[in-house]
């Protein structure tokens, strides 16, 4: 299970990606995550081209590569997973070994770590070229519903409030000697995460008393906008492209 | 939880893309309803804590431990509409800023930790309570069973799409088996913090408790001229008076969805004795593999040639045209019970029950 | 602007909560032009209900507020919430946009002012807290003393008749308190203060309201008020260790 990733990717840098606006490289990398799943899994080539690609996108963002390493952590449950595949899957068992392993299995398998990996990898480098605000103006002008992305605003804006809330909590259990053993101390976590709620929905009212005074009637006022040129269409276009041209080269190379 | 990249093929990951799409639209406008102006600030203040909620990691058993996954305890404390929309926008901040949860597979985790939690935790929340004295211990119990139902039927659910248009060659009856009996050992887990956490906040702040709404009471002003009857508008919390119709809206898009799968799971047993044919399949094996089907030449078409390849083929576009089907389906439903609504909103103002 | 009329007027105003529980009794208060009042009393007084009152937030159950002659009321509020800047207590609350720019633009912006006007607004408030290096920064990046100041200049941005402060001095540091009230007392506006620290009031206030179970108890000269022991024991307030009134000015 994922939880417990939040400490923000984003690394300020002044490079050509960090430069391109958001919504040019929302829409790229989401380009690019749908031709990768669309590339056959067989075309092994294909996926290190497209590993390439992401490479020559980190190298001109200047994104260190332990920076990613660490962050692909988040992948690791998936990985067991795949894992397992070969060995609970049906289909042609080859010995590889002295394992008996389902053939199909082994390709579902790379098949996923494959596609898994280039995708949070290249979401990787959108989170950390990206500053948190900038992808939110960018989803806005990508026509994302403007209350959706209001809500993601003012989550991402009182998520450390919250979490900070939550530490402290668990500070003052834990300084009273609290474990979480099993199922048995569930009711006082329950009692911190209803307490939590309690808190967070009453910030939530206050926050909205606090716009109400400002002169909030509903509708959040634009103040900044960002637009972007066909050029930074054209560059942002390249990984998308690239990626299409190799997946229709995996599908005519059959 | 959190499905990535190249797990699901492509129709279903744009399936389940356009099917989440349409329900949190619907959502949009039923957390307006809950909300009205207070949407953003308070669904955003809500998602942040479902986000830290989300952290909180219990022990089931022998080692391994859950995390909340939220669905049903939202739908309880918040409202269902509002709920899909906060664990929504969780997924959404997770897949984009913290590259948590494959950016092609939002659809299914949409679908699947958002949608299907919410509402069948919502429903079940409603069926238990409608018609009997909300008690706290009736809403506690309530709380329990909707958090436990939840998550096993998103395992259900994950299970179906995986049927229709997973990558992996498992069979789908081992899959359901495993996933169902390992997320109903969660729903325990998921229950029981969902139940004491309804609880704990019942006990402090009841109003704040969307799935208690009706246990409040009409209030008396005492100003120098003496007691005013009022409203209970006007004040910060004021919340509004539940109407009949939302409770009836998911129970009916999660019968829907959930007849669906059902329908598509039973004809997959009934009508293909599966072991035979995975046989069969298996012993083509690779062979199969290098010249695909006419129709998968496309790269949007089931790229995920395996054992099975044309029931997985017609199993992929049938997943495509039954989420279709779906949608459309619960469209016209919404569309039909809205003009009803819009016609009986005058007078549902206190009709708690 | 409406001359003549008081920044402030509250005549009879009662409230209780939905829940039944009633927080004001018959507030009666006046507020001339240019004042600075600080409105003192214990926890659970009903300071903070009042404070809802004064820009629309609450509905009066009885009796009238008026800001600069005009009423608070459904058809007024617009008017009433650029007329009255509330800073809250905890400036979390009043900093909800992204940025420190975006925030302090988010009042002028829901007036309607856009462009190079939205932009003066927007400096100008910063400069006056001394808070306009931080403009592109977001407001959790920064102390909690300099969030208080931005949350000041998010409520000045709007060029309020009245600018009411809910607890200003709490959690600051001393050198944090010191530089508020530096800048509470070079600013040319009316101001309403809601507090517990005798001290600040006494610093910055020459008036003070005293409030007590839901009424004004006291309203005096903020040194007559504080030198009265057996007035501020009554309503259960305190000066803080080792502080004594200092002997009459002038």
């Amino acid at each position: 299970m994922s939880a417990g990733h939040h400490h923000p990717i984003y690394r300020p840098a002044d490079t050509p990606v960090h430069r391109l606006p958001p919504q040019c490289k929302l829409a790229a990398v989401v380009a690019f995550a749908v031709f990768v799943v669309a590339t056959p899994r067989e075309r092994v080539w294909a996926f290190a081209l497209d590993a390439l690609l992401l490479a020559a996108v980190a190298v001109a963002a200047r994104v260190p590569a332990g920076a990613i390493v660490r962050r692909m952590v988040i992948e690791v449950p998936f990985v067991l997973f795949a894992v397992a595949i070969p060995l609970i899957g049906t289909g042609e068992r080859i010995q590889v070994l002295g394992l008996s392993l389902s053939a199909p299995g082994l390709w579902a398998a790379w098949n996923i770590l494959a596609k898994a990996t280039l995708g949070v990898v290249a979401s990787i480098l959108l989170a950390a070229t990206t500053e948190p605000r900038m992808m939110l103006l960018g989803a806005e002008r990508l026509r994302l519903p403007r209350l959706l992305v209001q809500i993601a605003t003012f989550m991402l804006r009182y998520l450390d409030v919250i979490l900070d809330q939550m530490r402290r909590m668990r500070i003052a259990r834990e300084s009273r000697g609290f474990v979480a053993r099993d199922l048995r101390q569930a009711p006082v976590l329950a009692k911190s995460a209803g307490a939590l709620f309690i808190r967070s929905y009453e910030r939530g009212e206050r926050v909205h008393l606090a716009m109400l005074s400002r002169g909030y009637t509903g509708e959040m006022p634009t103040i900044r906008d960002i637009s972007a040129t066909g050029r930074d269409w054209a560059v942002a276009g390249m990984l998308p492209c690239l990626a299409a041209v190799t997946a229709l080269l995996a599908w005519s190379t059959t | 939880m959190h499905v990535p990249d190249g797990f699901f093929n492509v129709p279903v990951s744009v399936g389940a893309g356009v099917f989440a799409a349409a329900g949190v639209a619907v959502c949009l406008r039923g957390a307006k309803r809950e909300l009205d102006d207070r949407t953003a600030p308070m669904a955003g203040l809500v998602a942040a804590f479902i986000f830290a909620a989300q952290m909180l990691n219990f022990p089931v058993a022998a080692g391994t431990s859950g995390h909340l996954l939220g669905g049903a305890l939202a739908a309880i404390l918040v409202g269902p509409y509002t709920a899909v929309l906060c664990v929504a926008v969780v997924l959404l901040v997770q897949g984009f800023f913290f590259a948590d949860g494959g950016l092609t597979a939002l659809g299914v985790n949409i679908t699947l930790m958002a949608i299907v939690t919410a509402v069948v935790g919502w429903a079940v929340f409603r069926l238990i309570t409608r018609g009997r004295p909300r008690g706290r211990a009736t809403l506690v119990a309530a709380s329990f069973v909707a958090a436990l139902v939840s998550v096993p039927s998103a395992a259900l659910v994950f299970t179906g799409l995986f049927w229709l248009g997973g990558t992996a060659p498992i069979e789908p009856g081992s899959v359901a088996a495993a996933m169902v009996g390992v997320h109903l050992l969660i729903g325990l887990g998921e229950g029981f913090i969902t139940a004491l956490t309804v609880s704990s906040v019942l006990a402090v702040r009841p109003d704040l408790v969307y799935g208690a709404r009706g246990m409040t009471r009409a209030l008396t002003l005492r100003t120098a001229d003496g007691d005013v009857q009022v409203g209970q508008q006007g004040g910060p919390a004021a919340p509004e008076a539940p109407s009949a119709g939302i409770g009836l809206r998911p129970v009916l898009v999660g019968g829907a969805l959930v007849a669906v799968l059902l329908a598509g799971v039973v004809s997959f047993y009934a009508s293909s004795a599966p072991d035979g044919l995975e046989k069969v399949a298996a012993d083509k094996g690779l062979s199969a593999q290098e010249k695909p089907h006419a129709v998968e030449d496309g790269p949007l078409a089931g790229y995920s040639v395996k054992g099975v390849e044309n029931q997985r083929l017609s199993g992929g576009l049938a997943g495509v045209a039954g989420v279709a089907l779906t949608v459309v389906a619960g469209g016209g439903v919404f569309y039909v019970i809205r003009r009803r609504r819009r016609g009986t909103d005058g007078m549902t103002t206190a009709s708690a029950q | 602007m409406t001359s003549g009329s008081p920044s402030l007027t509250v005549s009879r105003l009662a409230y209780a909560y939905p829940d039944g529980t009633q927080a004001l009794y018959g507030v009666d208060l006046t507020i001339e032009r240019g004042e600075r009042v600080a409105l003192l009393g214990p926890n659970g007084a009903g300071k903070t209900t009042l404070v809802m009152h004064l820009n629309g937030i609450l509905t009066a159950g009885h009796g009238t507020v008026e800001v600069a002659g005009l009423a608070v009321r459904a058809d007024t509020l617009r008017e009433i919430r650029r007329r009255v800047g509330l800073v809250f207590q905890d400036p979390d609350d009043q900093l909800f946009m992204p940025t420190v720019r975006e925030d302090v633009a988010f009042g002028p912006a829901n007036l309607g002012l856009r462009g190079a006007e939205l932009d003066r607004r927007v400096h100008d408030a910063l400069e006056r807290v001394g808070m306009l290096d931080a403009i592109d920064r977001p407001p959790h990046h920064l102390s909690f003393g300099q969030r208080r100041r931005v949350a000041v200049a998010t409520v000045l941005a709007m060029e309020p008749e009245i600018l009411v402060l809910d607890e200003p001095s709490s959690n600051l540091d001393p050198a944090s308190r010191r530089e508020l009230a530096e800048i509470l007392k070079s600013l040319d506006v009316t101001v309403l203060m809601v507090t517990h620290d005798l001290p600040y009031a006494l610093e910055l206030c020459e008036r003070s309201l005293i409030m007590s179970e839901g009424v004004i108890a006291a309203d005096g000269p903020t040194h007559a008020l504080l030198a009265d022991e057996r007035l501020l024991a009554a309503h259960r307030l305190e000066l803080p260790y080792g502080f004594a009134v200092p002997a009459q000015p002038g």
